[in-house]
């Protein structure tokens, strides 16, 4: 499946899509396809601060679980809380199940990022396909 | 967690291997093999075995054939169920016990004829059984012998399961109680061995057919046609694994292993002690006389969680009291279940837990075993 071309990512298989000073964030198709059938999210609260690279949450498939890696800074100013009752929908629509939205620390963060060229072949490298 | 796209050195396949990967399977390195792990989807395999039909490849699983005119005391001398109880074409559970009381594996046992028996082992502890088996049957007057590599093995699993079969086979199915087995042409291969045994707590055959592959690769397509009018889905070891957590079916290397002895693990009602003397007996009398030290129980995620293998239980008082050996989201009786050894104290239906969830510590209970029942019905 082709990524979003207007989203970053990390090498943990976020996306983050920036909009103004502020972002959502969630977790690539392929990873939504690595874990399988998506059974529970933990997610931060309202008012939390995220840290690039650090662990913000977790998921968790029917037989794995999933630390959520920041892909950028920021305080979390909302969560999508039906989620936490319907994950599976992280299974059917990935790039458009937003977890969080951050208000960004430092845009200049997401540059570093991957754009969705690399990370379509960071992908291809490590998936051996 | 990424899939991949060639077997990994050294790895086993069976002979549906290439098929799997044809049909997408997700694979994974189990106990040495390359084996589906999912197909569509694990909580769609599972409950397609819950209410339809599924089949899964099984032939990574071992079989040794015990023969010859003491095959049965050489059984009964490594086993601790009771084989002088079985009849020619019924089969039971039982386990191989190391002098320690403790597991070398848990096995199914077929007896094919007098002096014939069939030992089902796990795949991930084969060389170590088969090794294990020839060298405690030294005494006994008979062969055994590895039959591993000749089969492929077919688990058709639920409901619907005898209705796919009875399209495949030329034999009545009806009369094949659980556990019991007979031999029929299916798939025109003909004294194929059709037992009503399974690893999911639903009803179900396994089919024991040749492991070319394509005698293999035959029969797999055409149990996915006869069985495409009840919604058939091919299953990985994922679906397996829930099915018999929820069944509370023991698997080598976490409810039993050479560390765990049989009272502990509650698989008493398949040790039959006044059976007279076998491997293991000794120990387990002592062990019995001494007390357990711990149980195996069922828990159910009572706070928001899943406790999963080896995460750590806790007293409510917060003193650690042991550790699950499987846990996982229940996709039938969507619950959170895991099974774990706890002091005989802790072990009471309704005892609040704690299980350390990273670092969380969620509440838990002791529920009644096994989690999942099919009703009652057989055709």
């Amino acid at each position: 499946m082709a990524v979003p071309a207007d989203y970053r990512y990390t090498k943990e298989h976020e996306w983050i899509k920036v909009d103004g000073n502020q972002a959502t964030i969630g977790i690539t198709d392929y990873a939504q396809n690595s874990l399988g059938d998506i059974v529970f999210v933990e997610l931060p609260k309202v008012g939390d601060e995220l840290t690039a690279g650090k662990t913000f949450g977790s998921v968790e498939s029917v037989k794995a679980v999933s630390d959520l890696y920041a892909p950028a800074s920021g305080k979390v100013v909302a969560v999508n809380d039906t989620l936490e009752t319907a994950p599976e929908k992280i299974n059917s629509d990935a790039h458009g199940s937003w977890m969080l939205r951050i208000q960004l620390k430092d845009s200049g963060e997401v540059n570093k990022l991957l754009s969705a060229d690399d990370y379509d072949k960071f992908v291809k490298e490590e998936g051996g396909h | 967690m990424s899939p991949t796209a060639e077997v990994k050195a050294g790895l086993r396949k069976t002979a549906l291997n290439a098929v799997h990967r044809k049909m997408g399977a997700k694979m994974v390195d189990f106990g040495g093999w390359d084996m589906p792990v999912e197909y569509s989807g694990l909580i769609a395999e599972h409950m397609a075995v819950r209410t339809s039909v599924g089949v899964f490849d099984v032939s990574h699983m071992g079989d040794i054939l015990i023969r010859g005119p003491q095959a049965l005391a050489a059984v009964q001398h490594i086993s601790m169920n009771d084989a002088s109880k079985l009849q020619q074409g019924q089969a039971h559970y039982s386990a191989l016990l190391y002098p320690e009381g403790t597991f070398v594996d848990d096995v199914i046992v077929h007896k094919l004829g007098e002096n014939d028996y069939l030992l089902v082992i796990n795949a991930g502890t084969r060389e170590k059984d088969v090794n294990w088996v020839r060298q405690n049957v030294r005494g006994f007057r008979c062969h055994a012998d590895d039959l591993s590599d000749y089969y492929t093995q077919l688990a058709i699993q639920g409901p619907k399961a005898i209705d796919v079969l009875r399209k495949l086979a030329n034999v009545d199915l009806s009369p094949v109680k659980n556990y019991w087995f007979t031999y029929g042409t299916v798939c025109g291969l003909p004294n194929t061995m059709i037992a009503r045994t399974g690893y999911t707590g639903e009803d179900g055959f396994e089919i024991y057919i040749p492991s070319d592959e394509p005698t293999s690769d035959r029969v797999w397509y055409e149990v996915l046609g006869a069985g495409r009018e009840f919604g058939i889905l091919p299953c990985g070891l994922g679906a397996r694994n829930t099915l018999r957590l929820e069944s509370k079916m023991a698997l080598y290397g976490h409810e039993i292993s050479d560390t765990i002895n049989v009272w502990e693990a509650d698989l008493g009602r398949y040790c039959k002690m006044e059976k007279g003397n076998f491997i293991g007996r000794d120990a387990l009398e002592k062990a019995k006389a001494e007390g357990l030290k711990r149980i195996l129980v069922g828990l159910e995620m009572i706070e928001r969680g899943i406790g999963r293998d080896c995460y750590k239980v806790f007293s409510e008082s917060g003193q650690q009291i042991g550790e699950i050996t499987s846990g996982s989201p229940a996709p039938f009786l969507k619950k959170n279940i895991a099974l774990a050894y706890v002091p005989p104290q802790y072990s009471q239906i309704g005892t609040v837990v704690l299980v350390e969830v990273r670092s969380q510590k969620v509440k838990g209970q002791v529920v009644p075993t096994p989690f999942y029942k099919r009703p009652k019905k057989e055709k």
